[in-house]
């Protein structure tokens, strides 16, 4: 089990290396660094004081190492349009994006497994049918068009919900919180469904397929001889074998919420580290591009660790199969 | 004469379908005394399976019972209100089916899933439940069972999961057990040991078992009584010794002389011509008639119905001396 983890982890830094190359490469490619910092009337002996200050005159290689040391301690220099270093702006963005996915996330689970389940089981009624037709429309409406609908529904028509930014936010040390007051609260309900739409649909289709798949194999007829009730037999028998496959693709899905929540972000003017990105695009701030670059595929990795570690406690059978091969 | 343990009195047993509804199971009739073992043998597609999940009640849609009794010592069984039929499966009808490799959860360990089942229908605490769990493994010949109690069903093998299922179907003590081709998914070293564990638990505990199977060697090992299927009909029952050693049944007689035995070796097996009709083409008159070698023109208009010959019956014309008047 040790060992398994920590062959997982070597691999896991693998990625993260290839992803730093990626992300320097794109300081090279991606027009002069210098250009973007200084104005038009700086002199040139300026701009080489300029460029000698960055270290950008060394040696590529030597410009490789040092990024990718700086980046191993979340140092990714210094932004150019905001003149603050990158680190401190993510970290100052994350708290609202990790709040947003993670009550995205929350919510997909949540409906997905209930709807998923009720849709399974009682396959026939009217309002099984219609989950799996909305379920088509979560997954065929893009997220911008959910966000936009909702919110003239919601904030225009009704005038319920606003219709952007996080309402006020409670300080806890570096996190910032909008779960603690309402207008924190109202602000991140329609947010969280936009961007969480897309995966609530998704499980509530995996859950459905998976959990008649299951009721039909021979353990669950077994179960129904043994005489054991239907709740033991759904909820206990099906349910948790259902969970399996549910449990890798939620899992996943969390990192591309959190990639993805750039457009539900842009959509609500939420300050998180989606809007910072696409502001930094359209600036060609590439420190942040780069440090955003690898702080998703951070996220991701980690997630592929936790899941495949989840994988072994929930089901015996892996455990034992990666302990023979440890 | 005692009440059987089962009885079952004209069942049928229908599928709804795209080209109508098929009859699966047809005016069958059998009864189980207690400690009992009643063998049901056919090919694939007699009905034989069906027949045992319509007795225990798990016949799924689009199959149901259209007809016919199912008695459990005395009490109707076949008509009962779902929660009611729930509280006697496991309890008073235990069954064990064909592949113990999918036949356990494979998430929760072996105790877990008997431990479940006994406090369904016992009322018993976890830890009496537990112990009661384990002497049941021990009964089915589970070696170290305090120890295997807490394994997961990967770590058993396919005949020690086969005796967890036995253990499993078995633990509330039920007065019947209907084994669906217990030994089929076993070795062959294994077979024998699964058997003879049935059999010896039916005499220990007095229970009834229903064997279906369509291996004979298992039933002339096993059996007291035998009913040999065809085309959702039984078409002869008796005692097993008779039917193995004088079928009376045209295709009874091809099942025997389809038994390798190890004495006749020059003598060619005998092959029954021909397959079991489809349940959408059951010909007219005798289901077996465009196989059988005795047909005569009265199995092609009527259907046989069961006739007493000693302590056998059969469903064949060739037994019934006077011809019916009246035909059913």
């Amino acid at each position: 089990m040790l060992a398994f983890t920590l062959r997982r982890a070597v691999q896991a830094i693998g990625v993260m290396f290839a992803v730093g190359i990626i992300a320097f490469s794109m300081f090279r490619f991606a027009g002069d660094p210098v250009n973007q910092i200084v104005s038009i009337d700086t002199s040139a002996a300026e701009r080489a004081i300029v460029r000698k200050s960055l270290g950008l005159d060394d040696p590529v290689p030597v410009q490789f190492v040092r990024y990718f040391a700086d980046a191993a301690q979340f140092k990714f220099g210094v932004s150019y349009q905001f003149r603050q270093p990158v680190s401190a702006l993510l970290m100052e963005r994350m708290p609202a994006t990790l709040e947003l996915a993670i009550c995205a996330t929350v919510f997909a689970m949540v409906f997905g497994i209930l709807m998923g389940v009720y849709s399974a089981l009682k396959r026939d009624t009217v309002l099984a049918k219609l989950f799996q037709a909305v379920s088509l429309v979560g997954i065929s409406l893009p997220t911008f068009l959910i966000g936009i609908l909702l919110i003239y529904l919601f904030a225009v028509t009704l005038g319920w919900l606003p219709s952007f930014g996080r309402g006020e936010v409670v300080k806890l040390g570096w996190w910032t919180t909008g779960l603690l007051t309402l207008s924190g609260l109202k602000a991140l309900i329609m947010p969280s469904i936009t961007l969480g739409l897309f995966q609530m649909t998704l499980i509530m289709r995996l859950v459905r397929a998976e959990m008649l798949e299951v009721l039909r194999t021979d353990y669950i007829r077994f179960a129904r001889a043994r005489g054991l009730t239907t709740r033991a037999i759904h909820f206990g028998h099906a349910l948790k074998n259902t969970l399996i496959p549910v449990i890798t693709v939620a899992g996943l899905q969390f990192g591309s919420v959190i990639a993805f929540s750039i457009i539900t972000e842009t959509v609500f003017q939420w300050p998180g580290m989606g809007l910072l990105f696409v502001q930094a695009v359209q600036n060609v701030d590439i420190p942040i591009m780069a440090a955003y670059l690898l702080m998703v595929s951070l996220i991701f990795v980690t997630i592929n660790l936790v899941v495949d570690i989840l994988y072994t406690v929930v089901d015996p059978r892996l455990r034992s199969t990666i302990g023979r091969a440890a | 004469m005692t009440e059987p343990v089962l009885s079952v009195r004209n069942l049928q047993v229908e599928f709804a379908s795209r080209r109508g509804t098929l009859r699966a199971i047809d005016d069958v009739c059998f009864d189980i005394a207690k400690g009992e073992v009643l063998g049901v043998v056919g090919e694939s597609g007699a009905g034989k399976s069906v027949t045992g999940l319509s007795v225990i009640g798990l016949i799924d849609p689009p199959g149901r019972i259209a007809g016919g009794e199912i008695r459990l010592a005395g009490l109707r069984i076949d008509n009962l209100p779902p929660e009611q039929m729930r509280r006697i499966r496991g309890k008073r009808i235990g069954m064990i089916f064909q592949d113990p490799l999918t036949s356990l959860n494979p998430l929760y360990r072996v105790g877990d899933q008997i431990v479940e089942t006994i406090r369904t229908h016992l009322n018993l605490s976890e830890q009496a439940a537990r112990r009661r769990a384990i002497d049941l493994l021990a009964e089915v010949g589970i070696p170290a069972p305090e120890k295997r109690i807490d394994g997961y069903p990967h770590e058993f093998s396919g005949g020690m999961r086969q005796r967890v299922v036995i253990a499993l179907a078995i633990c509330a003590e039920p007065e019947l057990i209907i084994a669906d081709e217990p030994t089929t998914a076993l070795d062959v070293s294994v077979q024998a040991q699964i058997i003879s564990l049935i059999k010896r638990l039916g005499r220990d505990h007095g229970t009834a078992v229903m064997l279906v199977t369509h291996d004979m060697g298992v039933i002339a090992e096993t059996s007291d009584r035998v009913a040999v299927m065809y085309a959702g009909r039984i078409a002869e029952i008796g005692p097993v010794q008779d039917v193995v050693r004088n079928p009376l049944h045209p295709y009874a007689k091809g099942l025997m002389g389809a038994i390798p035995t190890l004495a006749g070796e020059d003598k060619r097996l005998v092959q029954i011509p021909g397959s079991m009709p489809r349940l959408s083409a059951i010909p007219r008159g005798c289901s077996f008639n465009p196989r059988c070698a005795f047909a005569f023109d009265r199995c092609r208009v009527e259907r046989p119905e069961p006739l007493p010959r000693g302590a056998q019956s059969v469903a064949c014309h060739l037994y019934d001396t006077v011809p019916a008047e009246s035909a059913a």
